[in-house]
């Protein structure tokens, strides 16, 4: 093929010749595929964005929190908190349950020598370690007998760590939170940001007796997480869970749950249901508008070659042969739609790179569908550009001479 | 046809043309139109040819169906032995790349292209390399006086040049066969003279020209004179300059 070089030569040079012309062409496409790759990668950063949040609250994980529905609804009184016996109730008495982890929160500032930091503090088990899926990078976690005890031991996060200790090793240190003084028994693993942007890393974790008794000054559990075996049905679980709870916080007949149960699996499979759907309805709109860039290309091609029937005369009176006009306004239109396609996916890149940080998703660069889309426009070209291309090489050169 | 006076002169060998009772129709019905009527025409090779007769005669048509750009409709014509009336669309444009040079009355150069690579055209069509096409193309520019102009697109070349720029990309090929359809229609008497003297040169050099021409000044430059009149041909011998 010795005809591809200056095939590709004599398109690139038409398209420039007609700049502007070619650019409105070529429009429908840029608009198209920039949708496309701009509505992919956002979908597929919030997707992310979903997952990771997902896996941050663990797998197969129910969270028990007071209140119904989101928040605490309108009027009444305030639902009572949990407490420890009921932990110990649902590990005990309900089967397909692997962890009970419970959780008691307070915000403080440590304070370690001239450096502070305000940080969340978590009251919790080691079951906590478990349901979480978090490892510590040293030290280790609480043990039975500090739990029950109520000992001031810590593990802390690694923004903690870095912000108290900087590059010191901080196990065995201690540092000051309120009036409390606490022993570094451990650091975790870093997680990095939350789904909601939230920083995982600024925590310290204690024994929640320790927390009720030095920092809350109360018995209440905030929220209990359930692990659950996956072996058994999740909703069989949550089921047993709320017939237990209803029991213990004595709510009888119709009246309504004074507590939540969310299925942490549930959340993400309604989420990313969203963000398909969302996806896939944003994407049916770009493939019109790749549509509609396609004809705009064979409108155009269609009367590049009657402005041409001359030129194509003098090619096919020297001798070319059919195929080699069609090939080159095929190729014009292909390079046409091409350059659509690359327009389209640099406008999609710099789209996506500024409004992933507006709608706090992840920019994550998806070369699949850049490719997809690349290679689609070019499919379009081809598509759009054979019948004009076609009608070219048909001419008869007799004719296309006299064209004036 | 033992007494064509051009294949009396190429030494009684095989013609490179020949057509034999070609007739073309056009349209059907009613509304057809006979534009050759049987015509029997044998070219020498190396010989030099002027076609003339008035509008409407049917040279055109002729001309078209010698150019391989067209086909009769009954008859049959050799070219080097081939049927042409036989061939597809696409081994005709094989034979006019391969055999065939043209060069039209109105010059037919692509706009916005320089003469070099208008001359190099053909030579592309024929896959040659670039370096081997530039080099074919200087020198076809050179023969016929236009190397200094090679980077002139037909804007800014005179007509006389603009068909001096075609007739060397007709022979840059080296065809067997060069036509010329009024190559002078659009020119003055100086310039036509140029044209004659450029077509007259590579006849020598052993191409075989076929010329459409009304002006029988022109047509002395020809060796042989076909007169087309009503779609049926007369031989003639050319007086010659």
């Amino acid at each position: 093929m010795s005809m591809l070089g200056p095939t590709l030569v004599l398109a690139l040079r038409e398209i420039r010749r007609h700049a502007l012309r070619s650019f409105l062409t070529v429009l429908g496409i840029v608009i198209g595929v920039a949708a496309v790759v701009t509505m992919v990668t956002l979908g597929n950063g919030a997707t992310a964005a979903v997952r990771e949040q997902i896996s941050g609250l663990g797998v197969n994980i129910l969270q028990i929190r007071p209140g119904q529905g989101f928040g605490r609804g309108g009027g009444g009184p305030a639902p009572p908190n949990f407490d420890m016996d009921d932990v110990a109730a649902i590990r005990d008495q309900v089967a397909g349950v692997v962890v009970v982890a419970p959780l008691a929160q307070a915000s403080g500032t440590a304070v370690r020598n001239a450096a502070n930091w305000s940080t969340t503090v978590n009251g919790t088990t080691s079951a906590y370690f478990t349901a979480q899926q978090w490892e510590t990078a040293s030290g280790r976690t609480f043990t039975a007998a500090e739990e029950q005890a109520g000992k001031a031991v810590c593990v802390i996060g690694s923004t903690v760590q870095r912000n108290l200790f900087r590059a010191e090793d901080p196990l065995g240190q201690r540092f000051r939170l309120g009036n409390l003084s606490c022993e570094v028994i451990g650091t975790l693993v870093t997680r990095g940001q939350g789904g909601f942007g939230n920083d995982q890393d600024d925590v310290v974790l204690m024994p929640i007796k320790t927390v009720q008794r030095r920092m809350t000054g109360n018995r209440n559990v905030r929220q209990i997480m359930v692990k659950v075996d996956p072996a058994y049905d999740m909703a069989a679980v949550t089921a047993s869970i709320q017939s237990l709870l209803r029991e213990r916080r004595n709510i009888r007949g119709a009246k309504q749950d004074d507590f939540n149960i969310f299925d942490t699996a549930q959340i993400s499979q309604t989420l990313q249901g969203t963000t398909r759907i969302l996806t896939s309805l944003l994407g049916a709109v770009a493939a019109v508008s790749l549509l509609v860039g396609g004809i705009g290309i064979m409108n155009i091609m269609l009367v590049s070659v009657t402005e041409r029937t001359r030129e194509i005369g003098i090619r096919l009176a020297i001798g070319a042969v059919g195929r080699e006009v069609l090939l080159q306004f095929l190729v014009e239109a292909i390079v046409l739609a091409c350059l659509g396609g690359v327009i389209g996916l640099l406008l999609a890149l710099l789209a996506s790179w500024a409004v992933a940080p507006m709608l706090q998703v992840p920019f994550l660069f998806d070369l699949r569908i850049n490719l997809v889309a690349f290679a689609f426009s070019a499919l379009i070209g081809v598509i759009f550009g054979y019948y004009p291309a076609r009608q070219a090489a048909q001419l008869n050169p007799i004719d296309a001479l006299r064209h004036e | 046809m033992v007494d064509d006076p051009g294949v009396a002169r190429a030494g009684r060998r095989d013609p490179l043309i020949e057509l034999r009772g070609v007739t073309k129709t056009f349209g059907t019905g009613a509304a057809s139109f006979q534009a050759l009527r049987g015509v029997d025409v044998a070219v020498a090779a190396g010989d030099f040819i002027a076609v003339m007769g008035p509008s409407g005669s049917g040279k055109s048509t002729m001309m078209n169906i010698l150019g391989c750009l067209d086909v009769p409709t009954t008859g049959e014509f050799l070219f080097k032995g081939f049927h042409v009336e036989k061939l597809t669309r696409d081994e005709r444009a094989l034979l006019r790349r391969r055999y065939l040079g043209f060069v039209f009355q109105g010059f037919n150069l692509l706009a916005r292209t320089n003469a070099l690579e208008n001359v190099e055209l053909p030579l592309l069509y024929r896959g040659e390399k670039p370096r081997a096409r530039r080099e074919a193309a200087m020198n076809a520019l050179a023969e016929v006086g236009l190397a200094d102009w090679w980077d002139h697109t037909p804007a800014e070349l005179s007509g006389g040049q603009q068909q001096r720029v075609a007739i060397a990309r007709a022979i840059v090929t080296s065809p067997q066969v060069l036509l010329a359809d009024e190559p002078t229609g659009n020119l003055d008497t100086a310039r036509s003279l140029e044209i004659m003297d450029l077509l007259t040169r590579f006849n020598r050099t052993g191409i075989t020209i076929l010329m459409v021409t009304h002006e029988a000044a022109m047509a002395a430059y020809a060796r042989t004179l076909v007169h087309v009149r009503d779609g049926l041909v007369e031989h003639g011998e050319a007086s010659g300059p």
